[in-house]
């Protein structure tokens, strides 16, 4: 069993990963941009991603300038911003999410101003309504989070820290111990975004994560760059519990949006990506 | 007033912060012990001094503009000569000040956003001399109308990124440099060029910039034996504001005007008046004021000058806003455009358009001075670069 936030009952997040463990299998965390290309696709889009296999959804809110994203991601935003977009539309796209599928793992990923602006209370109060599970924001660092995890402990929220292969020893230590969920590792230096393959120092930052985690009895999933099943093991095989899909998803979207084979081809995607996580 | 002592663990009152993805972490801790260590260095502190004085030509003049002064019928007006250095603007002020510190880190890869092109020339011309490998962030939309300084860039030997995402200026540039340096963190060193960012780096261009302030001070003592009434500088970012202010801030008796861009007027929406129009929020790694949506989304400003044509501002302003030690105010394209005109017909000097902003506000502050008053106003850049800006103004020619 992986430790549980404390407060209150074990949510989704920790089911999932323990349901998992039981299963011998590992999750495989899937990212959208709402409302790319438009907010009624992206409900599809993730139903396509759950039937294939996804055990957990990381919704994006579109920010006007996500840093810690490249390219592919950045364009999805983009377009989503201009077709109009709003903070509350994708916590209603995860209410409609969450009545067709009452216990997948919903987290939002999105940046702190969207929070900031609407007040973290309001904006996690909000999102605990819609049927949202934990947060992901990549530019509130420990050093920043004070009100922010008070706010989300309160609520029931999981916060999801990342860590990079440049994280100190110490830091690791200290964003384990206060991360709730799981812990997302970052495998490369850079952004978001497809890589053809990875460095040597990837699978040693993989290891290096994964001792602090197992003693600290908290999941920990690999993003950025994964786009297909050999990464998939690849990322296993060095330690990881979970991986995050994310660009390569909306790269389908983009080469495949206006036609049929859209949700069929997402959906076989994620079967196969899923495949290598048994 | 008590002792003014900011940024207190790496804030300003509520503003500042380091808002910053993981991977910069390190970097940022890095860089704030190196300039603890550094800038209390004899040695680093004669080698900058050097560069400043040798290379960059400081002190800059304060010279009494006569004929404005006459004009106006007011105060009188001193205008503190940035414009004279090096480059064209007190952004080497920062450059060197940072690069030098770069290379005492052992980075060698200089990495800057720019605006109008002068923070991009000010890296450019500090890596050539310091032999730092330069490349320079730049919104697409700013390559264009600033083309010259993209120009000077190349020739000093840095390499120009056009930035394509969002609305192609300034910000962008800056979010397009955070991720070249969340990729290549190992061996990169950001000069950030106004005091904006996470913390140190308001704090570390403040100091680098203050040299302005401290030389008013000074020069003006000289020559009146006492301080200044007002100073007025231009904000965008802030740095030659806050550069200007700072060692007047426990100065009571001193009046400090920073002036934004209203671009076609705060009403029309077309503006880049952060702190006269904007809310508090978080972006590129700070808390300060924005200019956004009700929502938390960024808006797309617009100024004239490159330079002010900025969603975000310096938290150190946002706080100096808030214990309302500086009036901030602001100028349109027109107002702009017209001080650009009589300063170059008054007094011979072509005013950058970001500095425009500020004479044309000093002009009226002094208007309503005694002549008996002084009123200092930092001459940030010349405006070589925008004489094609406002030659296309003057015909009739808008963006």
């Amino acid at each position: 069993m992986y430790k549980s936030n404390g407060i209150l009952k074990e949510n989704r997040i920790e089911s999932k990963f323990n349901e998992l463990k039981n299963k011998s299998q590992k999750a495989l965390i899937c990212y959208v941009v709402a409302g790319y290309p438009d907010i009624k696709t992206s409900e599809h889009i993730i139903s396509s991603l759950i039937n294939g296999g996804a055990d957990i959804i990381e919704i994006g809110i579109p920010f006007s300038d996500p840093i810690a994203d490249g390219s592919t991601i950045q364009d999805a935003i983009q377009n989503s911003l201009i077709a109009g977009t709003t903070p509350d539309m994708c916590l209603e796209l995860s209410s409609r999410i969450r009545k067709t599928f009452p216990n997948i793992p919903l987290i939002i990923m999105t940046y702190s101003n969207i929070l900031y602006r609407k007040g973290y209370i309001q904006f996690a109060k909000k999102a605990k309504a819609s049927g949202i599970d934990g947060f992901i924001i990549p530019d509130i660092p420990i050093e920043e989070s004070k009100e922010y995890l008070n706010t989300m402990q309160n609520i029931g929220m999981s916060t999801i820290f990342l860590v990079s292969p440049n994280t100190s020893e110490k830091r690791l230590k200290m964003i384990s111990r206060i991360c709730t969920g799981f812990l997302y590792a970052i495998s490369v230096y850079g952004t978001t975004g497809e890589r053809q393959g990875f460095d040597k120092y990837t699978i040693e930052s993989i290891k290096r994560v994964k001792k602090v985690t197992a003693a600290e009895d908290i999941p920990l999933a690999v993003g950025f760059g994964i786009s297909n099943p050999q990464h998939v093991k690849y990322m296993i095989d060095a330690g990881a519990d979970a991986v995050i899909i994310g660009s390569a998803i909306i790269k389908k979207i983009k080469e495949l949006e206006n036609k049929d084979t859209l949700f069929t081809t997402l959906q076989k995607f994620i079967f196969e990506l899923k495949n290598s996580c048994r | 007033m008590k002792k003014y002592n900011f940024p207190f663990n790496g804030k300003f009152g509520n503003f500042g912060g380091k808002y910053i993805p993981e991977t910069l972490v390190p970097a940022i801790e890095e860089l704030e012990e190196s300039y603890k260590k550094f800038t209390n260095d004899s040695n680093f502190k004669k080698e900058l001094k050097d560069y400043l004085e040798n290379y960059a030509g400081r002190p800059t003049p304060i010279y009494l503009a006569k004929n404005l002064t006459e004009y106006v019928d007011g105060a009188k007006i001193y205008l503190k000569r940035e414009d004279l250095l090096h480059g064209g603007a007190h952004k080497i002020n920062n450059t060197l000040g940072q690069c030098l510190l770069a290379k005492k880190m052992g980075k060698k890869r200089i990495i800057a956003e720019t605006g109008a092109g002068q923070h991009g020339v000010g890296t450019a011309i500090a890596s050539a001399v310091l032999g730092l490998e330069c490349e320079v962030y730049m919104g697409l939309k700013d390559t264009e109308r600033q083309k010259l300084n993209v120009f000077r860039m190349k020739l000093l030997g840095a390499k120009v990124h056009p930035v394509k995402s969002g609305t192609q200026t300034l910000k962008d540039a800056i979010n397009e440099a955070l991720r070249d340096w969340i990729t290549n963190v190992e061996n990169t060193y950001y000069v950030i060029g106004s005091v904006v960012g996470p913390h140190p780096y308001p704090m570390i261009v403040r100091d680098f910039q203050s040299i302005i302030g401290k030389e008013i001070k000074k020069q003006i003592g000289k020559i009146t034996g006492t301080l200044p009434n007002a100073i007025v500088a231009c904000v965008g970012g802030g740095s030659n504001a806050i550069g200007s202010f700072y060692p007047f801030i426990g100065d009571q008796e001193v009046s400090l005007y920073g002036i934004e861009a209203e671009g076609s007027g705060i009403k029309t929406g077309k503006h880049s008046a952060t702190l006269s129009a904007g809310s508090t929020g978080i972006l590129h790694g700070m808390q300060t004021y924005l200019l956004q949506d009700k929502m938390g989304q960024i808006s797309a400003t617009h100024s004239i000058s490159a330079g002010l044509d900025y969603p975000g501002v310096g938290p150190e302003h946002s706080y100096l806003k808030e214990i309302k030690r500086v009036n901030y105010k602001s100028c349109t394209d027109d107002d702009a455009i017209k001080a650009c005109v009589i300063l170059s017909e008054k007094e011979g000097i072509i005013p950058a358009l970001e500095s425009a902003h500020a004479i044309s506000y000093g002009i009226k502050l002094a208007k309503k001075m005694k002549k008996s008053e002084t009123i200092v106003i930092t001459l940030s850049g010349r405006g070589d670069k925008d004489v094609e800006v406002v030659q296309n103004y003057l015909n009739g020619i808008r963006e």
